[in-house]
């Protein structure tokens, strides 16, 4: 019988497989930051164990850091502390590491595809559940949490047991003006925030296809808001022209060798999936949430929706819930809400292609009075390469601050947060209550939509500008 | 980590879907390099509202979570697990699971109880009936007692049992293949890349 393109990468990573147990998967690449790993590496160290291969894991700085003043040591004692902690455990252990102010920090996420270390076919795994983001390349990309990380660490492999598996096919073309952000949030909102649970997603279809690398990546970031811990694609010519020359990708006759196998690297026509859900594209529009999860989702074009309208429920209560904690009222149309802040950046959209979409809209033009706008690149090469292009000069021309690389406001673990009851339009993943700051309200958005939001102060799409 | 046979305790119902792990322990308790204390940020944001559940009397020393569906969906942080340990929790019963904080619980003893959503609504009816009501978890016959008689056997794979009765630590068992891994180190295609 056919297989999957997961299947195919899982079966040639299990190192040993019996009856009863789980496999053991061997880890092709080790991505780590400094939250999830100080207590994985002091198990190493309490059991006289090592890494492995340190020469298959690599180490950055992002959660923590701060994105103004980033010579200067961190402000914030216990983020220093944890900062510093990484870079001792790297040092005992032989780690690579990306510190703060180094020419390829960022976030875990956007460095891996960056450097070439992320390519197809591979197991990825990181103590963070977007590590789901490397799927776009056709690798099995999955996060962990810190007892798997030691596990790493001490094996190189993973306890694991084969993921049932998910087809998302997205027909036709995506209406102009509708970006991969829309198409995400939108197949979260149809299938649910558990809808992918115990999955791996393969997104497939002509709509997925004509995608970016930077626009797989954002659709396979939110898989695990979808409930998925991995979402794939399976690798094309996009894929082999966006890795083609970077640093740690495969040149002359290895490049050719590492193609032909990935363009084995496809799911079997007769291969079949343990659910499958079919989109079609082009009756898709803008996307936004309005609750504190990321399937309450609804079209830009629509109104805050009534609880009573939810059959459900489980559903009704978390629908009247979102709406208290947000400060929003049913039917509300969703173009009428003001915004206090605009966050572009995060491991989902803080990539050099969402700045360049972000600067095609505001250029010439002003963020509104009274919003603040925040543009964090995701990567210092990001930073370096959108400054070349003068990007940095049309946010600033716009009044938008310019930022350092890391995570910031896409989880508030550094000075980059919202007042309670302030609200944003974010590009980043998720708007759980209090997310980017206690009390503070989220509205996921594209880009695009985030940088007319910015000029208006409510949220807008690029077309109502 | 820490064993789990049986466990008899109070419970505490949690009416609330999608109790994502950013709920469970906020990003600024994450920034601790250690694993201990977790406790205290467990629901912080939710704790400080007076009628939260937990806040209430009578669940004061409950150990046993009965939660809404979708429970520790989201960020991956271990932490949720500890916090909830630390906090007194030996279980969480739900509807579904987010896939990584499920996962992160079985290695750390803290057992995932999965019960249909209709079953873990009358449990919770049950509860706030009466509060003072003991459980009984069995793991070996996996069945969830309540005082009166009531039985609800739950699911879960005879080797994540048999991990969590033993109490096994998973490196420990992976490394008895180091051989096999080592043998499979020999074959990967030597075009994959390093970091170093
Ligand atoms: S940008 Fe946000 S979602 Fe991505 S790794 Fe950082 S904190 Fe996590």
């Amino acid at each position: 019988m056919g297989r999957t393109l997961a299947d195919k990468v899982y079966d040639a990573h299990v190192v040993r497989s019996a009856e009863g147990e789980p496999d053991v998967l061997y880890i092709d690449l080790h991505l780590i930051h400094e939250v999830t790993s100080p207590q994985a590496f002091d198990g190493l160290r309490m059991a006289d164990r090592t890494v492995r291969r340190p020469d298959l894991t690599i180490a950055t700085e992002d959660h923590n850091v701060p994105t103004t003043d980033i010579l200067a040591p961190i402000a914030d004692p216990v983020s220093r502390t944890q900062v510093e902690t990484l870079r001792k455990n790297c040092a005992e252990f032989g780690v690579r590491l990306h510190p703060m102010g180094d020419a390829g920090q960022g976030i875990v996420h956007v460095i891996g595809p960056q450097l070439g270390l992320t390519q197809p076919g591979m197991t990825v795994v990181c103590g963070d559940s977007h590590t789901s983001t490397h799927g776009a390349f056709g690798a099995l990309a999955f996060g962990i949490g810190t007892s798997e990380v030691e596990h790493v660490l001490a094996t190189q492999t993973l306890s694991q047991r084969r993921p049932k598996m998910m087809a998302v096919t997205v027909d036709g073309e995506l209406p102009y003006g509708v970006t991969a952000k829309d198409l995400i949030l939108a197949i979260i909102t149809k299938i649910g925030t558990g809808g992918g649970q115990g999955h791996v997603i393969e997104y497939r279809g002509e709509a997925i296809r004509s995608l970016s690398m930077e626009g797989r990546m954002t659709v396979c970031n939110m898989s695990i808001e979808a409930g998925a811990r991995a979402g794939m694609i399976a690798p094309d010519e996009t894929t082999f022209a966006y890795l083609e020359g970077r640093p740690h990708a495969p040149s002359g006759a290895d490049w050719e060798a590492a193609k032909e196998y990935w363009r084995s690297l496809r799911t079997d026509d007769d291969a079949t999936f343990d659910k499958e859900v079919v989109i079609d594209a082009s009756e898709l529009t803008p996307f936004v949430t309005w609750g504190t999860n990321p399937g309450q989702g609804a079209p830009l074009s629509a109104s805050v929706p009534d609880p009573a309208s939810f059959e459900d429920p489980t559903r009704r209560a978390a629908a009247e819930r979102a709406l208290e904690y947000m400060g929003l009222t049913a039917g509300t149309s969703l173009r009428d809400v003001a915004v206090d802040t605009v966050f572009v950046g995060s491991c989902t959209n803080g990539r050099i292609e969402d700045l360049r979409a972000v600067a095609e809209v505001i250029k010439g033009r002003k963020v509104a009075d009274g919003v603040r706008m925040l543009v964090v690149p995701g990567s210092m090469k990001v930073k370096a390469q959108a400054e070349e292009e003068g990007l940095n000069e049309v946010f600033k021309a716009a009044g938008a601050e310019w930022r350092e690389a890391g995570c910031s406001m896409c989880l508030g673990m550094n000075p980059d947060q919202l007042k309670p009851g302030e609200r944003s339009a974010s590009t980043s993943n998720r708007n759980f209550e209090g997310r980017q700051g206690k009390g503070g309200r989220t509205h996921l958005v594209s880009p695009a939509v985030a940088a007319a939001t910015a000029v208006t102060g409510r949220l807008s799409a690029p077309a109502d500008l | 980590m820490e064993a789990f046979t049986t466990h008899t305790g109070r419970a505490v119902p949690l009416r609330r879907s999608n109790v994502d792990t950013d709920q469970i322990i906020p990003a600024v308790w994450l920034k601790q390099v250690s694993r201990t204390g977790f406790e205290k940020g467990l629901f912080a944001a939710w704790r400080e509202d007076p009628g939260f559940v937990l806040n209430q009397p009578e669940y004061q020393g409950a150990s046993i979570l009965v939660a809404g569906p979708d429970f520790g969906t989201g960020s991956s942080r271990e932490h949720a697990v500890w916090a909830l340990q630390q906090y007194g929790f030996r279980a969480v019963v739900s509807a579904r699971f987010g896939d990584i904080f499920r996962n992160n619980a079985t290695k750390m003893g803290l057992l995932p109880i999965e019960l249909p959503e209709d079953a873990v609504e009358r449990l919770q009816d049950k509860i706030e009936a009466n509060p003072a009501k003991e459980f009984t978890i069995d793991l070996e016959r996996r069945e969830l007692r309540c005082d009166e008689g009531g039985v609800q056997t739950f699911e879960i794979d005879d080797y994540t049992r048999w991990r969590l009765l033993e109490g096994l630590d998973d490196i420990g068992l992976t490394l008895r293949h180091a051989d096999a891994i080592t043998a499979f180190e020999q074959n990967r295609e030597s075009w994959l890349p390093v970091t170093a």
